[in-house]
C-alpha cells in the first residue's frame, strides 16, 4: 500500500505546555501515502499531542509540520483548508449531540465542500452501510453505543474524503465488547489504503495493522520500525520494559 | 357602605370612568413593545459580544500579528468597556442620558428605550452567552475545527445552537428582569404599565386599586413566560430523552 510520496513530514516539532512541561521534545518522522503508522508508548509520553500537532489542533511551540509540502505551523496558512483533508478521530468520539447521525456527517460537505444535502446525504449513507449503521442515520448519538458512537464518528471524518485520518486512542473510552467493532472497521479503512495515524493503547492492532510502529516516550521518538521489529526484537530498554508491562 | 361596594365603587372610579381603563392597556402595549425590541437588541448585542470575547480568549495567542489580531484586540477592549459601563450605572441614569443628551434627534420615547434597554440587556446577556459558550465540551469545538470549519463557523453551526438550549433557563430569567426593568420608562414620559397606574392614582386620588392592577398585571405577564419557556426547554430537551436509558 504504501507509496514513496511523503504525505506528512514532521521537523524537530516541539510542544511546550506553559513553559515548564516539554510534551514534545523534538519529533522527526515522515508518513508516507497509503501507510499506517501506529504510535505506542506510555501515558504522558507525547503521543496524543503528537497527534495533534499533526493538524495543529494543538499548536507546536517549535518545529515544523509539511503537509503535502506545504508548512501548515506557518501563521499565514490557512489551516482550515488543510484540516479538510485531515479527518480526526477522538478518544470520546465527539459527535454532535443536538444533530441527528446523519446531520453530524453531512454537515460539514455542505457547508465547506459545498455539496448539495442531497449528494451529502447520499455519501452519507453509502458511508453508514459500509459500518452497518444505515438503519442509526436519523437517530442522535445519545441513542447509539460507544462502538456505534465511534464508528460514526470515523464516517463523519470519512464523509470530508480526507487525505489522511487521525486516530487519537479511538478504542480507550470504549467497553472492550465494542472494542472490536471499531477495530475492525480501522482494518478495513488500512486494507482500503488509506494513510493512517493512530495513537492506541490495541498492541494487536499495531502488530496486525501497522505498516511502521512508533515508540514514544517522554516527548521523544525513542524507537521505529515496522511491528515485527518493534515487538519481536526491541533494541532500547525503555521499549522492553514498556512491552513487558502491556504484553 | 360594606367593603364589597366601596371596593366597587373604587373599581369603577379607576377604570371604568372616562374608559380610564384605556391607560392600562395602552400601557401594557408600550411596555411589551419596549421589552420585546430590547429582547431583541439585547440578544444581537449580546451573542456578538460573547463571541468576540470568548474568540480572543481562545485563539489571539495563535493568531499571526495582522490587521485580524489587532481588530480583535480593538473589539476585546470595546467589549469590555460596554460591559464595565452598562453593568456599572443604574438603567435609569442610561436612559436619562440616552433620551436628554445623546439620542436629542429622536424624540420618540418608546424607540429611545427600546434602545436603551436593548443596550442594557446585551450587557447581561453577553455574559449569559459567554457562559453557555464555555460550558459547552472542548472536544465539540475540536471535532468542528477537525473537520474544517474555522473558528467563526464552529461557533456558528456547533457551538452556538448547543449554547441556546443551555442558557435557555437564564435568559428567560433577564427577559423577566427586564420586562420589570422596563418600569421606569416613565422617567422620559413615556406611558408604560407603571405610569399608567400612576396616571390614574394622580386622577382618582386612589392609590390601592390601580397600583394592585398594575401589580397583578405584571405577575400574570411573568407567570405566562415562565411557563412559555419551560414549555420550550421540555421540547428542546426532547432530543436528550429519546436515549430512554438502556443504551449508553
Amino acid at each position: 500500500m504504501k507509496s514513496d510520496k511523503v504525505l506528512i513530514k514532521v521537523n524537530g516539532l516541539e510542544k511546550h505546555f506553559e513553559g515548564t512541561i516539554k510534551a514534545l521534545n523534538g519529533v522527526d518522522c515522515e508518513i508516507h501515502e497509503g501507510e499506517v503508522v501506529v504510535v505506542i508508548g506510555p501515558s504522558g509520553s507525547g503521543k496524543s499531542t503528537f497527534l495533534r500537532c499533526l493538524n495543529l489542533l494543538e499548536r507546536p511551540t517549535g518545529g515544523s509540520v509539511l503537509f503535502d509540502g506545504v508548512d501548515i505551523t506557518d501563521k499565514t496558512v490557512d489551516i482550515d483548508l488543510h484540516r479538510r483533508k485531515m479527518g480526526m478521530v477522538f478518544q470520546h468520539f465527539n459527535l454532535f449531540p443536538n444533530m441527528t447521525i446523519l446531520k453530524n456527517m453531512t454537515l460539514a460537505p455542505v457547508k465547506l465542500l459545498k455539496k448539495s444535502q442531497d449528494e451529502a446525504n447520499q455519501r452519507a449513507m453509502e458511508l453508514l452501510d459500509r459500518v452497518g449503521l444505515s438503519d442509526r442515520a436519523n437517530a442522535y448519538p445519545n441513542q447509539l453505543s460507544g462502538g456505534q458512537k465511534q464508528r460514526i464518528a470515523i464516517v463523519r471524518a470519512l464523509a470530508m474524503d480526507p487525505e489522511v485520518m487521525l486516530f487519537d486512542e479511538p478504542t480507550s473510552a470504549l467497553d472492550p465488547e465494542m472494542v472490536g467493532e471499531v477495530l475492525d472497521v480501522m482494518k478495513r479503512l488500512a486494507a482500503n489504503g488509506m494513510t493512517m495515524v493512530v495513537v492506541t493503547h490495541e498492541m494487536g492492532f499495531a502488530r496486525e495493522v501497522g505498516d511502521r510502529v512508533i515508540f514514544m516516550d517522554e516527548g521523544r521518538i525513542i524507537e521505529e520500525g515496522t511491528p515485527e521489529e518493534i515487538f519481536s526484537a526491541p533494541k532500547s530498554e525503555r521499549l522492553k520494559s514498556f512491552l513487558n508491562k502491556v504484553l | 357602605m360594606s367593603f364589597w361596594e366601596n371596593f366597587k365603587a373604587a373599581f369603577r372610579l379607576c377604570f371604568i370612568d372616562d374608559n380610564r381603563w384605556e391607560f392600562i392597556l395602552k400601557g401594557l402595549g408600550n411596555t411589551i413593545i419596549i421589552t420585546l425590541s430590547a429582547l431583541v437588541i439585547g440578544i444581537a448585542i449580546g451573542i456578538v459580544v460573547a463571541i468576540v470575547r470568548s474568540t480572543h480568549d481562545n485563539i489571539i495567542n495563535e493568531m499571526a500579528p495582522g490587521a485580524g489580531r489587532f481588530f480583535l484586540k480593538a473589539g476585546n477592549f470595546l467589549c469590555n468597556l460596554y460591559l464595565t459601563v452598562i453593568r456599572g450605572t443604574p438603567v435609569v441614569v442610561q436612559l436619562l442620558i440616552m433620551y436628554f443628551v445623546i439620542l436629542l434627534f429622536v424624540r420618540d420615547g418608546i424607540v429611545v428605550a427600546a434602545i436603551t434597554f436593548g443596550i442594557n440587556s446585551g450587557a447581561y446577556v453577553a455574559e449569559i452567552v459567554r457562559g453557555g459558550i464555555m460550558s459547552i465540551d472542548k472536544g465539540q469545538f475540536e471535532a468542528g475545527r477537525s473537520l474544517g470549519f474555522s473558528y467563526v463557523s464552529t461557533m456558528r453551526y456547533i457551538i452556538i445552537p448547543q449554547t441556546f438550549k443551555a442558557v435557555l433557563p437564564s435568559l428567560a430569567n433577564e427577559f423577566i428582569a427586564l420586562l420589570k426593568e422596563t418600569s421606569v420608562a416613565g422617567y422620559v414620559g413615556i406611558v408604560d404599565l407603571t405610569k399608567a397606574g400612576d396616571i390614574i392614582r394622580g386622577r382618582t386620588f386612589q392609590a390601592f386599586m390601580p397600583l394592585i392592577a398594575v401589580a397583578l398585571v405584571y405577575l400574570v405577564l411573568v407567570i405566562f413566560f415562565s411557563k412559555l419557556v419551560s414549555a420550550l426547554e421540555k421540547k428542546l430537551r426532547a432530543g436528550d430523552k429519546k436515549s430512554g436509558g438502556s443504551v449508553k
